[in-house]
């Protein structure tokens, strides 16, 4: 490559780029694999290494509140992310689609606020009108629906900011080539559009699933008696110290963290290579 | 019946797809915060938080105390952590900066072939549980962790005790420093990844351009590269700093008493003291600090576009 040897000079700078980004990449990489590497310590002490064991996973299997908290936080992570895409989708059409509504700046400020917003705030402020409300109606009690609503708040912004960058990018040539060919406005989003910006849906989706199952600080604020979320629990037992408990749990995370993105770039790099090649062979027939 | 049908479909369809998520917005992000600035100007009663307007014989008495505000300005503590917030929020930002372009500037420079997966191996961490991540570090920093062992053997930590990013030579955690590393270390990613997207799209030819004037490729670098990378190093600087400001969770875990940041003081102020009032004046005055960075970059954008 000729530009390479045009901006480094040869030699050095290739290397010491090369070298930085291993380095990076150990600053990345290393910490997390420091846990899993600890999880398997027969020590409980974060620094002696006592040898191996799988006793950590063992007692994990008998921890009723990491697992319950897990399945909490996984069915509240699941309504979240299913209800962001939804309303995000909508937030991002009107964004997108309509130039011109009643108070569009204020809509796009309020869609992107939260994503500023410290958590801290929007928790607190949640919060203060739950209680405000529940003065006044009796109602929600403080518990998995409230968290929820916290999450759902937040996961609307994420959602919403990711379709809509995918959204800009159809063309609206064929929504309107479908329109013009008798479609209804519901045929054409069905059948134009959603195909189109699927991708951008399933990764919002992921998004917004693993924020709410990451998330401490709305969920401390919104939580009740009972509903302690599997974030929550590693929290209280983080701040105490360093714990075998959560380095095992930490790895469970890690792993089917990393299975889970690995299979699906796999499959979202496989389907843009179709997609390439169906447009391509589109474009042969074409000319 | 009959109005609504004289208007075409679509029309129906807009006012949904607005409307809803206009409804919820408005409900549970601009309701509960209007919320706030009103407990921020009320007072502490004995069980609960007074009204700021009562009606009593007939009579609307409004009652607005601008005492926490006041004892914001007054208070030592609020004000030491607002700036000690800014002060962390930015050196992180320095830090990110720092180890984040050469990473962005030499992966972008990669091979094409490697990119993708070298962009993957950039996300991932980002895919994983932020609080382990924080976690992690604990274990490290730790008296006798390896990143600790390691630093005290090369003679950083008496480097790091004269700058005062530590107190005491060998004991790392709970120090300014261990709150920097673990703010570095989460937030590296959103520094990388705008200025990844930026420095690939850039045209190589202006370098050759330059040294065929006779640059040399350090010149280059910073006549060059440096300018033209200016809005991802500004977007890439504000997707660390301003989450950094409001953070709670890092200054937890591995922040000390040294470093108290604002997030903490607003939880504390609610969990601890049960002072919602004083909690919203604090959440109040953070949202105006955030707020002018912001606009500041908006500015610029909105400057940088009309330049196009």
């Amino acid at each position: 490559m000729s530009t390479h040897r045009v901006m480094f000079g040869p030699g050095f700078a290739k290397l010491f780029g090369r070298w930085w980004l291993v380095g990076g990449f150990l600053f990345l990489y290393l910490p997390m694999l420091t846990l899993v590497v600890y999880s398997f310590n027969k020590s409980p002490l974060p620094t002696v290494w006592g040898g191996f064991t799988l006793d950590w996973y063992a007692k994990l299997a008998g921890d009723t509140e990491i697992l319950n908290g897990l399945w909490l936080s996984i069915k509240i992570a699941f309504m979240s992310a299913c209800f962001s895409v939804v309303l995000g989708t909508m937030a991002a059409f009107a964004l997108v689609k309509y130039k011109r509504f009643k108070g569009r700046t204020f809509f796009s400020g309020m869609v992107n606020a939260p994503l500023v917003m410290p958590e801290v705030i929007q928790g607190l402020s949640l919060l203060l009108m739950l209680v405000a409300v529940q003065r006044w109606i009796g109602f929600p009690e403080r518990g998995m629906m409230t968290i929820l609503l916290g999450h759902m708040m937040m996961g609307l912004s994420y959602a919403a900011v990711v379709i809509a960058a995918r959204l800009q990018e159809v063309n609206p040539q064929l929504e309107e080539a479908a329109m013009d060919l008798g479609a209804k406005p519901w045929q054409v989003f069905t059948l134009v559009t959603l195909p189109m910006i699927s991708q951008a849906l399933a990764s919002a989706w992921l998004l917004t699933f693993s924020l709410s199952l990451d998330d401490v600080v709305v969920s401390a604020f919104l939580s009740g008696p009972g509903s302690t979320t599997m974030p929550l629990v590693i929290f209280s037992r983080a701040r105490l110290g360093v714990s075998p408990s959560v380095n095992a749990v930490a790895t469970v995370i890690i792993v089917v963290v990393a299975v889970c993105v690995t299979i699906a770039s796999i499959l979202v790099a496989r389907a843009e290579r179709r997609r390439a090649a169906e447009i391509s062979a589109a474009q042969r027939d074409d000319s | 019946m009959r109005l609504s049908l004289r208007k075409p479909a679509w029309w129906r369809g807009r006012t949904v797809v607005i409307g809803i998520p206009y409804a919820w917005l408005i409900l549970f992000f601009l309701a509960p915060f209007l919320i706030v600035l009103r407990f921020s100007v009320s007072e502490m009663g004995v069980i609960s938080v007074q009204d700021v307007m009562t009606v009593a014989d007939g009579v609307v008495k409004l009652a607005i105390k601008y005492s926490n505000y006041v004892f914001i300005t007054s208070d030592d503590l609020y004000y030491k952590a607002y700036l000690s917030s800014v002060k962390y929020a930015g050196i992180t930002t320095l830090c990110c900066l720092f180890i984040g372009y050469p990473f962005a500037y030499f992966m972008a420079r990669a091979k094409a072939s490697i990119q993708p997966t070298l962009l993957m191996l950039v996300m991932l961490p980002f895919w994983t549980s932020f609080l382990l991540r924080v976690y992690a570090w604990k274990g490290l920093l730790e008296e006798g962790g390896w990143v600790a062992e390691g630093l005290t053997h090369l003679g950083v930590d008496r480097l790091l005790a004269a700058t005062g990013m530590i107190e005491v030579p060998g004991i790392l955690l709970h120090t300014p420093f261990s709150l920097v590393v673990g703010m570095t270390y989460t937030y590296l990613p959103f520094m990388i990844l705008p200025l990844y997207a930026n420095l690939s799209k850039m045209d190589l030819r202006l370098l050759e351009a330059a040294a065929d004037l006779g640059a040399s490729p350090w010149v280059a670098f910073w006549k060059v590269t440096v300018p033209l990378s200016k809005a991802g190093i500004i977007a890439g600087s504000m997707l660390v700093f301003i989450p950094c400001i409001g953070e709670y969770v890092t200054p937890e875990l591995l922040g000390g008493p040294q470093t108290l940041m604002i997030g903490r003081v607003l939880w504390d102020e609610f969990f601890s003291n049960n002072d919602w009032p004083m909690a919203s004046s604090v959440a109040v005055v953070l949202v105006v600090l955030i707020v002018i960075p912001l606009a500041i970059f908006n500015k610029y954008q909105a400057e940088a576009q009309e330049r196009r």
